[in-house]
Formats: structure tokens, C-alpha cells, sequence
């Protein structure tokens, strides 16, 4: 458990794609046009979306480090949008649970006084990880109904020892867990063991209940993994979670597969929908990543997963 | 945690089932369509251009890759194919389909390094398992019927 003092969220920016603004996504800085957003590749057009990000959060104080996350090889979008920043940099890859982890890394480094302001960066790009985790992108391969769409979004948040209304309090990193699930389609199936064990894990740790949070949100377990969660904990924990969302699950509406997934998907459903809606004020976000590669799944190996939780208060 | 079978049994009753028997008649109509079309084509190519028989199927399996082909570069045919599924993938379309998304895939990568390495990136298991069946299968008929 993390207990951090003086780290607070003081500025965001959020980048989404065509498919995102077709479902309606509002209050988002910035949508992209189309996939290839005038770079000649996807890869590039990934990391210029980061660049975009990047270059609308740095004012006159300069971060005094990035760290940054997406889902391309050994996090080419990420290096790539650092380049000519001139700012110290660090990759930090967990998948789709990359925000908390993040949050955590530079509350860290903010707590022990290393640096007094570091920016955390995420993206996800649906056709480069169509292309990265499973077949390529003009192929229509069948997609089963228990199946997710990778999001298209870049994310930026600030993160320093001073002042604001959004206060990083806690967080807590998972552990790695088998789900016993082999079946990559189904992310949620494999996520949702690990997003019970840390949620359980926070709540012995804090000492707090369920309903001590206005909302628990979780990354991109899907519809399918969300009632796997609740159904895991109704009958293992005899725990009834009322203020429940699931980040992905609510991004596109009637969509036919589960829903959306990527590490962007929780911050921007944070950022644009419930930070905006100033209903909650206590958010406990738990980042589920699904830590698997086609390699993994080629050899048939179980897949593993791990989710990492981060505590949010709002004031005013 | 759970234990695991008992997890990978909820798993099974949560996961919205697929609806194999759509998914069928789908992929079986489609595939009867493009025979139908196919066979078509092959008449015409043989009455109105007096091509041989022989020669005719050649030249309608050249005009359905190319067909598979041009429709995938204009990016319309993947959504055939997650519709109408092995309709589509099933026939000679199928294996167009999967070597022309793979080239446009890694059509920035380089010729040799991302073209030529990964245009059979799907299709090279129909290549390889299917030549080395036709030479177990040439075995076969050479001692049946020396």
C-alpha cells in the first residue's frame, strides 16, 4: 500500500478517435480525424497523438520527468513521442493496468522529493494493436461477442506536490495472478480474478468498505468481465457492489462485442466523464491489464493478469 | 481466489454465446453464392468467349483473387468477412484476402524485411500443409495404383 501526501493531479489532457466521437464522447480536449492523423504509419501516428498531448501539457515549468505507456512493440509510441521533448524519460509497461501503475511510480517520486512535478502519458491505438496482438488490420477476421476493441486515445496528466482539488491518496499495487483462462478473446474473463483480489486486498489494507467509495471504477473488464467481477465477488467475498463502473463497458453504446480495452480507456472515462460530472468525490480506480502477447497465447500458455488500484479524492 | 475449474465454469456460463447456427447458414448461403457466381462466370467465359472448359476455371479463379484482392485495398472487404466468415475465408477469396492485408500491413516495413517476410504470415500454413498433403496423397496414389 502506497499512502501518499501532497501528490495531486493538476492538469489533463485527453485525445480521442473518430469511432469514440461517433459514440458520443464528450467534454475530450482533442478527436483525431482518422487513424492515420497525417503520419505515415499507425505506429507514428500513435506516437504523434502522444506528442499532441504532450505539447498542450508542458507550460512554463517544465515537468521534471515522463513516464509514459502504450501497447505497440517495447512501447515504440512512447519512445517515439518523447523524442525532442527534452525531458527525462521513463517507459513503464503493465499493460492495460499502465495508469495506475504510473500514478503510483510518480506520487513515488513526488512523495520522497526527487522531482516536484512529472507528467504521465498513455495511449492506445486500435489499429496498431490489431495489428500488434492479433491479425492485420484490413484482415475481418470473426469476432466473437465476448471479444473487446482496442480504444483510440491518447491521455496526459499532470502530477505535482502542488495544490489542487483532485488529491492522489492511495494506491496500491497487484499482484500477478493466473486466470486459467487461455482464451484471448475473453480479457475480461482473464482480468476479472485479479480486479477482485485487489479491490479485496485494498479494502483489508485501508480498512474501508465498499461504500466508503462513490464510485469504483474499473478499467476495461468489458460487459462479460464485469459480471464475471460481480458474480466472483457476490459468491467468494458475499460482497454487493452497487457503484460500479466499468470504463470500458460504457464507451460505445449497442456495441456487439464486450467492449472497448487499452490502458487509455480508464483515464479517459476518469477525465472526460466522471472528474467532469463533480457527483464523485471519492473515486477508487482499479486498472486491470491483461498481461499477455501473442507469443503467450501461440504456445497456449494460461494467461496472466494483474490490476493495480489508485485512490481519488476530489474536494470542492 | 477461486479455484480454477470452478472459475473456468462461471467463465462459460457468464460469456454470451455465439450463435453457431447463424454464423452457418450465413457462411453456407455466401459460399453458395460465390459457387453460383463462379459457375456463372465459367459459362460465360466459355460461350461468349469460346475459351476451353479447362482454361475457363482458371480464368474465373483469377478473376475472383483479383476481386478478393481489389476489395480488400479499398477496405471494405474485411467487414464482408466478419460478417459472412468461412463463406468468405473458405474459398480462394480467403487466401487473397489474407495476403493482401498482410501486405498492406507491412507496406511501410520494407520490401524484404516487412512485405516479403510477412505476406504469407496467414496464408503460409494453407501453402505448406497443403503441398506437403498433395505429396503425401501422390504417395498414396502411386502405390495404390503402380
Amino acid at each position: 500500500m502506497f499512502e501518499f501526501k501532497n501528490v495531486y493531479i493538476n492538469n489533463y489532457y485527453t485525445l480521442a478517435g473518430p469511432l469514440e466521437k461517433e459514440n458520443g464522447l464528450k467534454n475530450c480536449d482533442f478527436f483525431i480525424k482518422d487513424y492515420y492523423y497525417g503520419a505515415k504509419t499507425i505506429e507514428q501516428a500513435e506516437s504523434k497523438m502522444q506528442k499532441t498531448v504532450l505539447n498542450n501539457l508542458i507550460n512554463k515549468e517544465k515537468p521534471e520527468a515522463i513516464l509514459s505507456s502504450d501497447l505497440t512493440n517495447q512501447l515504440t509510441a512512447s519512445a517515439l513521442g518523447a523524442v525532442d521533448s527534452n525531458i527525462p524519460h521513463m517507459g513503464l509497461y503493465s499493460a492495460c493496468a499502465s495508469f495506475s501503475s504510473i500514478l503510483i511510480t510518480l506520487g513515488s517520486f513526488i512523495m520522497s522529493k526527487h522531482i516536484k512535478k512529472g507528467l504521465c502519458l498513455i495511449s492506445s491505438h486500435c489499429l496498431a494493436a490489431e495489428k500488434q496482438f492479433r491479425f492485420p488490420v484490413e484482415y475481418g477476421a470473426p469476432k466473437p461477442k465476448r471479444s473487446s476493441q482496442t480504444a483510440t486515445a491518447a491521455i496526459g496528466i499532470e502530477v505535482s506536490s502542488n495544490e489542487s482539488n483532485i488529491k492522489i491518496v492511495r494506491g496500491m499495487l497487484g499482484k500477478v495472478l493466473d486466470s486459467g483462462v487461455k482464451d484471448a478473446h475473453n480479457m475480461g474473463a482473464i482480468m476479472a480474478p485479479s480486479a477482485v483480489d485487489t479491490l479485496i486486498n485494498f479494502l483489508k489494507e485501508s480498512k474501508t468498505e465498499v461504500t466508503d467509495y462513490d464510485i469504483i471504477l474499473t478499467g476495461d473488464l468489458g460487459k462479460t468481465g464485469s459480471s464475471i467481477f460481480k458474480e466472483v465477488l457476490k459468491k467468494e467475498h458475499n460482497l454487493k457492489i452497487k457503484n460500479h463502473l466499468d470504463a470500458g463497458g460504457s464507451i460505445y453504446k449497442d456495441f456487439e462485442y464486450s467492449g472497448a480495452s487499452g490502458p487509455a480507456v480508464l483515464p479517459l472515462i476518469l477525465l472526460t466523464r466522471i472528474l467532469t460530472s463533480k457527483k464523485y468525490k471519492k473515486i477508487l480506480c482499479l486498472a486491470t491489464g491483461s498481461l499477455h502477447s501473442s507469443l503467450l497465447v501461440n504456445q497456449k500458455n494460461t494467461i496472466p493478469t494483474v490490476t493495480h488500484a489508485i485512490y481519488l479524492e476530489v474536494n470542492k | 481466489m477461486v479455484k480454477k475449474e470452478e472459475y473456468l465454469k462461471l467463465v462459460e456460463k457468464v460469456t454470451p454465446k455465439e450463435n453457431k447456427m447463424e454464423n452457418a447458414i450465413n457462411s453456407f448461403v455466401m459460399g453458395g453464392v460465390l459457387g453460383f457466381l463462379a459457375e456463372c462466370i465459367k459459362l460465360f467465359l466459355v460461350n461468349v468467349f469460346s475459351i476451353p472448359v479447362r482454361d475457363a476455371i482458371g480464368w474465373t479463379l483469377l478473376i475472383f483473387i483479383f476481386l478478393a484482392t481489389l476489395f480488400t485495398s479499398l477496405g471494405f472487404m474485411d467487414s464482408l468477412v466478419s460478417k459472412f466468415k468461412s463463406g468468405l475465408i473458405i474459398p480462394i477469396t480467403g487466401f487473397a484476402h489474407s495476403i493482401t492485408s498482410s501486405i498492406l500491413d507491412y507496406r511501410k516495413d520494407g520490401f524484404v524485411t516487412g512485405i516479403g517476410s510477412n505476406v504469407f504470415k496467414l496464408a503460409g500454413s494453407v501453402l505448406l500443409y497443403g503441398i506437403l498433403f498433395a505429396f503425401i496423397m501422390a504417395i498414396v496414389k502411386v502405390i495404390l495404383y503402380v
